[in-house]
């Protein structure tokens, strides 16, 4: 079976602001998204969820390594400062090419 | 005078974050209990509401629009000057004081019914009233004379009116008010047995959990500091008192001027928490929330209130 080499984004942030990121990796080229809501700590405290403005959100994008590079940079420079969120990137595999 | 329980419940859920315990209610159960805490107050308001004048109401309704613009004016020179906050952090601040708490709303309600007062449940629309002018100041406050930040020139105002108006709590609060008023007392009958006779016993378990999300804040007021805090102790009281005074000035009973007292005192933590991270990301929601929810909420809740009904019985008689 054919594999095609793509790019895992992680982007994990604030719940207020998913609707911007994800709106944002669109624009710069993601063709689709998965959500999840999570909790967790880092060297800022804690965001537990256990409210409306607590919520936390894990966002995936698989995309084209120039893709995953230029909404990184983008998440980095715009968001990074002022909200918490973590980025990675990490080499994934997929069957599909034409969906990411 | 033995203490509202439902006021305890709050305690009770302070008391388990402090002491570290493990209880958690589910998010599921959070959401769930908020959305009903909601329609059941549209809906009691809004039978009341079909049996009133509303000619008589509208005044009232304008006055609490206008005291909720106002508040956030009064607050945020207090942040900026005593209290030597950032523009960002003391607008952010400012709506959140101008925006409203519907728990507030609730507790004062159930306050009111304990001490043998009239609590009209037709104020329920000043809660949908006051929940977004605030917002609306706080971020004028802050764009003002700011320079344009980076991560919010992408959000519109009207992306921001929109969520705050279509927002969980006031479309809620709103389309319960509708339904009240449509089916009214006799129609709405067969749904007491949920939304009527439940409500204290479901207001009880939410406040468990609002105690113990007001506990988890405790950590935030270390970082916010002694100034923030003294704030977020005096702003209600103060705020109170604009209600107070509104509330003599139309001639509302001591229930009336009572309820308009804690909406004016109470913070928001849903609407404007959400509306000011968007549109103010420069603004540390740490400070907002700390005031908001570690400070003034619980003031209100265990205090609070019992202050502005003593008051209200004192001016009104």
């Amino acid at each position: 079976m054919e594999k095609h080499q793509r790019k895992l984004l992680v982007v994990i942030t604030e719940a207020a602001i998913e609707r911007l990121v994800i709106q944002d990796a669109r624009r710069l080229g993601a063709l689709g998204y998965t959500a999840s809501a999570v909790r967790g700590g880092g060297l800022q405290g804690e965001r537990e969820g256990a409210w409306e403005a607590d919520r936390s959100v894990e966002l995936k994008f698989v995309c084209a390594v120039d893709i995953a590079d230029r909404i990184a940079a983008h998440m980095l420079a715009h968001f990074a400062p002022n909200y918490a969120m973590t980025i990675w990137l990490a080499d994934v595999q997929v069957f599909r090419a034409e969906k990411f | 005078m033995i203490p509202d329980p439902v006021v305890l419940f709050f305690l009770l859920g302070i008391g388990a974050r402090l002491a570290r315990s493990d209880l958690k209610l589910p998010d599921a159960l959070y959401e769930t209990l908020s959305i009903y805490l909601l329609l059941a107050i549209g809906l009691k308001g809004g039978v009341e509401l079909a049996r009133q004048d509303l000619s008589a109401l509208l005044p009232v309704a304008g006055t609490a629009f206008l005291l909720s613009a106002l508040i956030p004016l009064i607050a945020f020179p207090l942040l900026r000057g005593p209290v030597r906050l950032p523009r960002a952090d003391a607008a952010s601040i400012a709506a959140h004081y101008g925006s409203v708490s519907v728990v507030t709303f609730a507790v004062a309600q159930s306050v009111l019914v304990r001490a043998g007062f009239d609590a009209p449940s037709e104020f329920a629309v000043l809660v949908a009233i006051m929940e977004a002018p605030g917002i609306v100041v706080g971020i004028l406050l802050a764009r003002v004379g700011a320079k344009a930040s980076h991560s919010a020139k992408g959000v519109s105002w009207g992306t921001l009116l929109h969520d705050a108006i279509f927002g969980k709590a006031v479309y809620l609060l709103l389309g319960g008010l509708a339904i009240g008023a449509l089916v009214g007392g006799d129609g709405l009958a067969p749904m007491m047995p949920v939304f009527g006779d439940l409500f204290r016993g479901v207001l009880a378990l939410f406040l468990l959990e609002m105690g113990l999300v007001a506990g988890g804040r405790i950590g935030d007021l270390r970082r916010a500091g002694a100034r923030l805090v003294v704030f977020a102790l005096l702003a209600p009281l103060l705020f109170a008192l604009l209600g107070l005074m509104a509330g003599l000035a139309l001639g509302l009973g001591v229930g009336g001027t009572t309820l308009l007292a804690a909406l004016c005192a109470s913070a928001s933590y849903i609407a404007a928490p959400a509306a000011m991270r968007v549109a103010v990301p420069e603004a540390n929601p740490a400070l907002s929330i700390g005031a908001a929810l570690g400070v003034t909420f619980p003031f209100n809740v265990t205090v609070g209130i019992g202050i502005y009904l003593w008051v209200a019985q004192w001016l009104i008689g």
